[in-house]
């Protein structure tokens, strides 16, 4: 029989990451498709009552949570500790979790605490013969694989955007709290804050409905054989303002800075979209004076509708990769589209 | 930092970024076309971490850096023709495969089996590098299991930038979401380091220190253990390249400002 548990910790202000309630929903849906299985909430955090209340309902058998200080911040040595401590306590042979930076940090080791195994960014999940299986990407998105295992515990941690967030009324849920062995919590690390991007200025918005991305061409000589970093800088700010879009790049571009070229001042590695950036979920993406190359390419794959606008028919984009190429001065016609944005 | 820090970095070949990949039922699971044919890389943001560590290194004397590898010996040394000219590193060799496929839990045991036994290595001065996830399995969590079974419970995911501080304290930035960093500072060694893309470019190849790494990058080949490495307990039903190709429509000539007026109509739609 299988014992799921769903595994999340709260936020700065108590409450649960959207990421945390979309897995929830994941390990509901598993818990509905094994027959005899049962499901338990395991939270940890600085104070995880307000967040078992908030999803009181789910219709998990029981709840348990670490909390306390120590568990406030989101740090390897406690973290693990809490996973682990959590894990022990439901019996679980299954743990659900969402993929956030504070699991990812630490779900590995309690998994390897528990003589356990683990698989990460999961895109898709079901039930066949009774027993989970679940759909991963290899190779940076490149190919998709069904797969499923026999060891238990088995950790499975959901990416976000696969599972809609669970919602539901608030109730008061049966709590119960563990002490985590002292021992297993020592640290040398302190935590000392959250800093943003050398700019202040927020470009990377996961939530957006849209995905600007920007590629080194920006920040080529144009037509006139001149550079126009700054008319790209206001135009790209001003699509982001107006449109409220997340910033993607292209390495070329980002690399740029590293190399001692011109830049986007407000854009960092942490933008690069691709096979050693990032593979963001959104709608829509449109990417300007970007080649669209593989390597970008793969980075895109959920993103849903795709547009780019480039000044060469031939690039990446026109490769079955985009849904429409405009063949254009992306100059000219983002201008244009910030104006009739309004 | 009293006698400087003794760096393993682990690391080791994924198929070039460019190359066309297409799987196939290899005979013990999943594989790759052509796989020994590929040309590879060294894994990106492993890569990231080794250049990294060879910077540290340089910075705090009586530093020391380790390269450990898993991957077909073969490949391995196709690599280190390249790699071997850009940093200082003492390399050892796990052969076994460098698939995707393997399983995390059985890469990590024998990579920490590895490090456990590297001569001379002082695990009271160890940074445990390597990338966040490799661009082959992509998990991103081979590094922590290695950092618990060998003991190390002060650890890093997603690193962008490390400092030592005056009093030798390690002040690390962590990526977390949106684009924000998490600062955390770890008093001192030893700790696991999974790196991000870092601050430095490729370090360009330097022949002189490709010599040096040479004379103990050929007996490391040579006395390469082998390395039981497969797919663990994974049961895969399917390996399948994604079927959607874009029809795309590729509009050339028209104004730029209709162009700009049916984007605008599509991010409202
Ligand atoms: C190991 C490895 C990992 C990699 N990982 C990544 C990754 O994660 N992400 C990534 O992006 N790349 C990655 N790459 C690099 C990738 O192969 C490409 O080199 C890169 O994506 C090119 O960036 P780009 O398209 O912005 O620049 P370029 O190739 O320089 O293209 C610039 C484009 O701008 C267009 N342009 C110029 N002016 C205008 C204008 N006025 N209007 C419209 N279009 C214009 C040009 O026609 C051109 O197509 C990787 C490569 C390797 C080897």
């Amino acid at each position: 029989m299988e014992k799921i548990l769903f595994i999340a910790h709260t936020q700065a202000d108590g409450t649960l990451p959207n990421a945390a309630r979309e897995a929830l929903s994941a390990a509901l849906e598993l818990s509905g498709k094994i027959a005899g299985s049962t499901l338990t909430v395991g939270l940890f955090g600085k104070d995880v009552k307000p967040a078992a209340d908030a999803i009181a309902a789910c219709g998990a058998a029981s709840f348990i949570g670490v909390s306390g200080e120590q568990f406030a911040e989101s740090r390897y040595a406690t973290d693990a500790a809490a996973i682990t401590a959590l894990a022990r306590q439901a019996g679980a042979t299954i743990v659900v979790a969402p993929t956030t930076s504070r699991i990812s940090r630490a779900v590995a080791g309690a998994a390897q605490r528990l003589g356990g195994r683990i698989d990460t960014h999961i895109s898709g999940l079901d039930v066949a013969d009774g027993a989970p299986r679940l759909q991963r990407w290899y190779y940076r998105q490149r190919m998709v694989a069904t797969q499923s295992r026999s060891q238990r515990p088995w950790f499975l941690v959901v990416d976000v955007g696969v599972f809609p967030a669970w919602s539901g009324v608030a109730g008061s849920a049966p709590l119960q709290s563990l002490a985590v062995d002292q021992d297993t919590c020592t640290s040398r690390t302190k935590v000392i804050g959250i800093q943003s991007p050398s700019s202040d200025t927020q470009t990377i918005r996961p939530e957006a409905e849209v995905l600007l991305v920007a590629g080194a061409g920006w920040t080529k000589k144009q037509a006139d054989g001149q550079l126009h970093i700054k008319d790209a800088e206001g135009i790209i700010l001003d699509f982001l303002q107006k449109n409220k879009a997340s910033l993607g790049s292209s390495k070329s571009l980002v690399d740029q800075s590293s190399e001692g070229e011109s830049v986007l001042p407000f854009m960092s590695h942490l933008n690069q979209v691709g096979q050693t950036g990032s593979t963001p979920r959104h709608p829509k993406g449109l990417a300007t004076c970007c080649h669209g190359e593989e390597p970008h390419a793969v980075g895109w794959r959920f993103i849903n509708e795709r547009r780019a606008i480039n000044l060469d028919a031939g690039c990446g984009w026109a490769q079955g990769k985009a849904d429409v190429l405009y063949v254009a001065d992306a100059f000219q016609v983002m201008k244009k589209v910030n104006e009739l944005l309004g | 930092m009293n006698g400087g820090f003794h760096i393993v970095v682990c690391g080791s070949i994924v198929p070039d970024p460019l190359q066309t990949l297409a799987p196939m039922e290899g005979a013990t699971g999943p594989a790759l076309k052509n796989e020994m044919m590929l040309p590879s890389v060294l894994d990106p943001w492993a890569g990231h971490s080794l250049y990294e560590a060879a910077n540290l290194a340089k910075k705090v004397p009586g530093s020391k850096v380790w390269l450990v590898s898993l991957g077909p010996k073969a490949k391995l040394q196709q690599l280190m023709m390249s790699i071997a000219q850009k940093v200082a590193f003492e390399l050892v060799v796990l052969d076994g495969p460098a698939s995707g496929f393997t399983d995390s839990t059985e890469v990590a045991a024998a990579l920490a089996g590895a490090i456990g036994s590297i001569p001379g290595l002082d695990r009271s001065r160890l940074l445990l590098f390597g990338g966040c996830a490799s661009a082959s399995r992509d998990a991103g969590v081979t590094m922590q299991m290695i950092g618990e079974q060998l003991g190390l419970t002060e650890q890093f995911l997603g690193v962008d930038e490390l400092t030592v501080t005056e009093n030798g304290a390690l002040r690390v930035l962590e990526r977390i979401e949106g684009g924000q960093y998490q600062v955390s500072e770890c008093s001192a060694a030893p700790a696991v380091l999974a790196w991000a893309t870092g601050n430095l470019p490729e370090p360009p190849n330097n022949p002189q220190i490709g010599m040096v790494n040479m004379r103990t990058i050929m007996p490391a080949l040579q006395k390469a253990q082998t390395a039981a490495v497969g797919t663990g307990g994974i049961s895969y039903q399917a390996v399948e390249l994604p079927s959607q190709r874009r029809e795309t429509r590729i509009v050339k000539d028209m104004p730029a400002d209709d162009i700009a007026a049916e984007i605008v109509a599509w991010l409202k739609g």
